[in-house]
């Protein structure tokens, strides 16, 4: 399949209100072109109306929104030339899986022969080549959503948005279709946009992530910040696993109760501030252990077993709950009861806005 | 680029196809209008017009002297009532078993109970005509069996014009009543077994509570369908039953009194209007209402 | 029979002590489907009167019914009518479903309740009056006026038919098309209108029935040339019980459950060869 060339995305002050909810509240955000970008949010917070939006079948109240330099806000679905995986992959049931696929190329009026080869391509694209004569309810739930992708992709659209694709699927070829999808956009290069409430599912993908809630953009940055540097609570909770300790201010840095953090990079300005702990950055070490990290001593309160990690729940000083992840390997393992000191590496140091 | 692009040009857009999907109702809305509102609306009018052409309650003022009117008005609630409680008698127990029996039987059943829902009225009204003439069918296998000796009237009187509604109203009937029984969930009976319940109270005072709404909607519905009622009274009452719908039918056919007949009309819609209005508050009328009477 | 010992509920009670209530239950089952049905080998009997069953078999009555050219010229009417409403009312109450289920506004319910009135008010009613502005409109005895009075009864039988199918469609089928590159009036019928196919054509030949079984309005507003089926049969029933009823209704039972079991056959989603 030809790779077509990718459209940049530029959405400037779009507010969409269901009375007095706003559903989206003056939303910026630029998409590059060729950028596989993931919306993510918790369900309600307008990561979906968004992406319904950039379709064409939710109208904003106002704002403006470019394919490259076309100003599309007002273009129909239909003119958009946008292709769309639906979260129930809406195939049509009264068409063969060649039907579903050749569909679009059919409302082209794309000449017989070569929209026969383009199915063909497509399919072979999503590995069913040979499908194109199964009907639709013969297909299994992982087929049914590469012939939504196919039928997506097969009239080679330069913007592809999908919603929730993969929800339906159980957990290992939910896996398996995530690095399948990422390596067909990297092959075709269109620009994607993808929405997801399973942040493993947007970290996994994506070359950039947008945090949405309450009709906003939290964050939009690499899978990489925006684990390791959230933007604030709301991020670093909806990502992995953490813990979060209160912090005050001392002059230039941060202390926890009576001890001077140790930090890498410097905390964004905000009115509060918290230390995010994630459990598998702390490692348990001997209380007089010499270097530059910054040392936490607790009380081991409760060890579960989990397989490839041990989650140690322990408590400080303070008496503030705080998770550690460990190798299960015998000897780091300690006992309930046991007092421990917790280490963190000024980098994985990270304090961050309270809201 | 200003604070709020393209905010006019959007609500335009949604303007217009709120209006352009709205337009795909206009061709039926303006049939609706021009068919039935708009002639409705005029004997509307019509009823309170005087015989000299200014406005007047006369109409009305007469319908509550002349005691013929409140004669119509008995009979017409008599056999409604009438074709009701024996609607339920019988239908209710058959939607008992129905709602027993393994989905694919009972399905296969609601299509002998939906049969009469496309056989013509007329069809069935004949046939009614045919069983139970004076030589029918049932009083001559009355007579053979010993059953009776004589041939009974069952037909051109009230005897007849029952069977032949309650015949034509029992689906109306069973549909709701079937439905909400189906919905009761087992495990209350089954609970109320467990409790000591034995089948007799099991079923008054657990079953039969949970299937009211759904047999009280029927009720209603079939009453207000009767209310209405023209056909079958004409032909298996023999002119001997006159519901409103024939006192109406022979005031324009005989004697060309609009106004009389308006006033009716409007009566028996405004009687029609306010039950299905309490009828609704108690079942989704959308799911009874049916083929036409 | 160890049946009857068996308990039928979860109450226990036993199909033994049930059997008046499968009793009662049989009968008025036979009570709604027999005498419909009773009236089929009547029209077949050679005598004078109806008779169950009948002496001698015969097609006399059928002869006659099409000998008769009242009978040939009102089941005539019947049939254009009936046709001819269903092409109206069938497009017209689709497209309102359609235009009012994906509208989803406050005012579409009010249209909706609006357009489902003919099946409420009473018959009578509608049949007065619309004669009384056929006089006004010299519509009294045609065609068109028995087609639109018919058309405007049956248009919330459709609307209510489709209506329902839509609510069972998975319409964000209609969004992929849609973003596919289909018009919303392509989608519609690429997509949709295939899958509702069996709704559709349920209500059109309901809508076909509606006419063709209508008494009241045709008393009022057809006649002459233009009388249909239902108005003659039902002049004839008030006079004395014709046997040439029984064929034409044994014809019209007949029609009715052809036209059915078509839109059956029509919109039955197709089943897969192998499974």
């Amino acid at each position: 399949m030809a790779r077509g060339a990718a459209l940049p995305i530029t959405i400037r002050q779009v507010t969409k209100t269901y009375g007095r909810i706003h559903a989206l509240d003056h939303v910026d955000l630029d998409i590059q072109s060729g950028e596989f970008l993931t919306l993510l949010g918790p369900s309600g917070s307008g990561k979906t109306t968004l992406l319904m939006v950039l379709a064409g079948f939710t109208r904003p109240d106002h704002g403006s929104l470019r394919f490259g330099e076309d100003e599309v806000i007002r273009r129909p679905p239909h003119k958009r030339d946008v292709g769309m995986v639906f979260q129930n992959y809406a195939l049509f049931p009264h068409m063969d899986v060649a039907g579903n696929v050749g569909f679009p190329l059919r409302l082209r009026g794309v000449p017989r022969a070569e929209a026969e080869r383009r199915i063909e391509a497509a399919l072979d694209l999503v590995q069913l080549g040979g499908y194109g004569g199964r009907r639709v309810d013969q297909l299994s739930g992982g087929q049914r959503q590469r012939v939504a992708l196919a039928r997506a992709i097969v009239f080679e659209p330069r913007i592809l948005l999908m919603d929730e694709p993969l929800s339906a699927l159980d957990k290992q070829l939910r896996e398996r279709m995530q690095i399948e999808l990422r390596r067909l956009h990297d092959r075709l290069g269109m620009t994607t946009v993808y929405v997801t409430h399973d942040q493993r599912e947007a970290l996994t993908m994506s070359d950039r992530i947008a945090v949405i809630q309450g009709g906003g953009i939290m964050q939009l940055d690499t899978p990489r910040r925006i684990y390791e540097q959230p933007a604030n609570r709301f991020v670093a909770e909806f990502i992995g696993e953490s813990s979060f300790l209160p912090v005050e201010r001392d002059g230039a840095g941060f202390r926890y109760g009576a001890h001077i953090l140790r930090i890498a990079a410097p905390p964004p300005e905000a009115d509060g501030h918290l230390l995010m702990v994630r459990p598998e950055r702390l490692r348990l070490v001997a209380a007089d252990e010499p270097g530059e990290d910054n040392h936490f001593p607790a009380t081991v309160e409760d060890v579960v077993y989990q397989g490839d990690s041990v989650l140690v729940q322990a408590v400080l000083a303070d008496g503030i709950r705080i998770a550690v992840r460990t190798a299960p390997t015998a000897d780091a393992v300690p006992v309930e009861g046991a007092a421990v000191t917790l280490a963190l590496s000024p980098a994985d140091t990270v304090v961050i806005a309270d809201r | 680029m200003s604070e709020r692009p393209n905010e006019a040009g959007l609500r335009r857009d949604a303007l217009l196809e709120r209006l352009a999907l709205f337009g795909l109702g206009s061709p039926a809305l303006l049939l609706v209008l021009v068919a039935m509102v708009l002639p409705v609306g005029w004997l509307f009018w019509l009823s309170f017009l005087g015989d000299d052409g200014t406005f007047s309650l006369e109409h009305y003022q007469r319908m509550l002297a002349e005691p013929s009117y409140r004669r119509t008005f008995a009979t017409t609630f008599q056999v409604s009532f009438l074709t009701t409680a024996i609607c339920i008698l019988l239908g209710y127990p058959l939607a008992y078993v129905l709602a027993q029996l393994p989905q694919r039987i009972a399905n296969l059943c609601m299509i002998g109970v939906l049969l009469p829902f496309w056989t013509s009225l007329l069809v069935r009204t004949y046939a009614w005509l045919v069983l139970l003439q004076r030589q029918g069918l049932i009083n001559q296998w009355g007579i053979e069996l010993g059953l009776w000796s004589e041939p009974l009237t069952l037909v051109h009187n009230l005897n007849g014009t029952l069977i032949g509604m309650v015949h034509i109203m029992l689906p109306f009937l069973i549909l709701p009543v079937y439905a909400s029984m189906r919905a009761i969930d087992r495990d209350f009976i089954k609970a109320a077994a467990n409790l000591g319940a034995g089948p007799v109270a099991a079923f008054w005072k657990v079953f039969l509570p949970l299937s009211l709404p759904g047999l009280f909607g029927g009720a209603l519905i079939v009453f207000i369908l009767c209310l209405g009622f023209y056909v079958t009274p004409a032909v298996l009452g023999g002119g001997r039953v006159i519901m409103v719908s024939n006192r109406i039918a022979t005031d324009i056919e005989l004697f060309f009194n609009w106004g009389a007949a308006s006033a009716l009309g409007v009566v028996l819609l405004a009687l029609t209007l306010l039950l299905l209005w309490g009828a609704s508050r108690i079942v989704r009328l959308d799911r009874v209402l049916g083929a036409g009477h | 029979m160890g049946w009857l010992s068996r308990p039928a509920t979860e109450t226990q009670i036993t199909h033994g002590r049930r059997l008046w209530l499968y009793a009662v239950a049989v009968l008025v089952m036979a009570f709604l489907v027999l005498p419909t049905l009773i009236v089929v080998p009547m029209s077949f009997s050679g005598s004078q009167y109806l008779e169950f069953p009948p002496r001698e078999w015969s097609l006399r009555w059928y002869r006659t019914y099409l000998a008769s050219p009242e009978w040939m010229q009102a089941t005539w009417t019947s049939l254009k009518a009936g046709v001819l409403t269903m092409l109206v009312a069938t497009p017209l109450g689709t497209l309102a479903a359609y235009g009012l289920f994906t509208a989803r506004v406050g005012l579409g319910r009010l249209v909706f309740a609006l357009l489902v009135t003919p099946i409420i008010v009473p018959v009578i009613l509608v049949g007065i009056g619309v004669f009384y502005a056929y006089v006004q409109l010299k519509l009294v005895n045609t065609l068109a006026g028995i087609v639109l009075a018919h058309a405007m009864l049956a248009v919330p039988i459709v609307l209510m038919i489709v209506t329902a199918a839509l609510k069972s469609h998975d319409m964000s089928q209609e969004m992929v098309a849609r973003s596919l590159g289909a018009s919303r009036l392509r989608a519609f019928l690429l997509v949709t209108l295939p899958q509702i196919r069996f709704s559709v054509a349920t209500s059109a030949v309901l809508a076909f029935l509606t006419s063709f079984d209508e008494v009241i309005v045709a008393l009022f507003v057809s006649g002459g040339p233009n009388s249909t089926l239902t108005r003659s049969m039902f002049n004839a029933l008030r006079d004395q019980i014709d046997p040439t009823i029984a064929a034409i209704s044994t014809i019209m039972i007949l029609v009715s459950s052809l036209l059915l079991a078509v839109a059956q056959t029509v919109g039955q989603p197709r089943r897969p060869a192998v499974k």
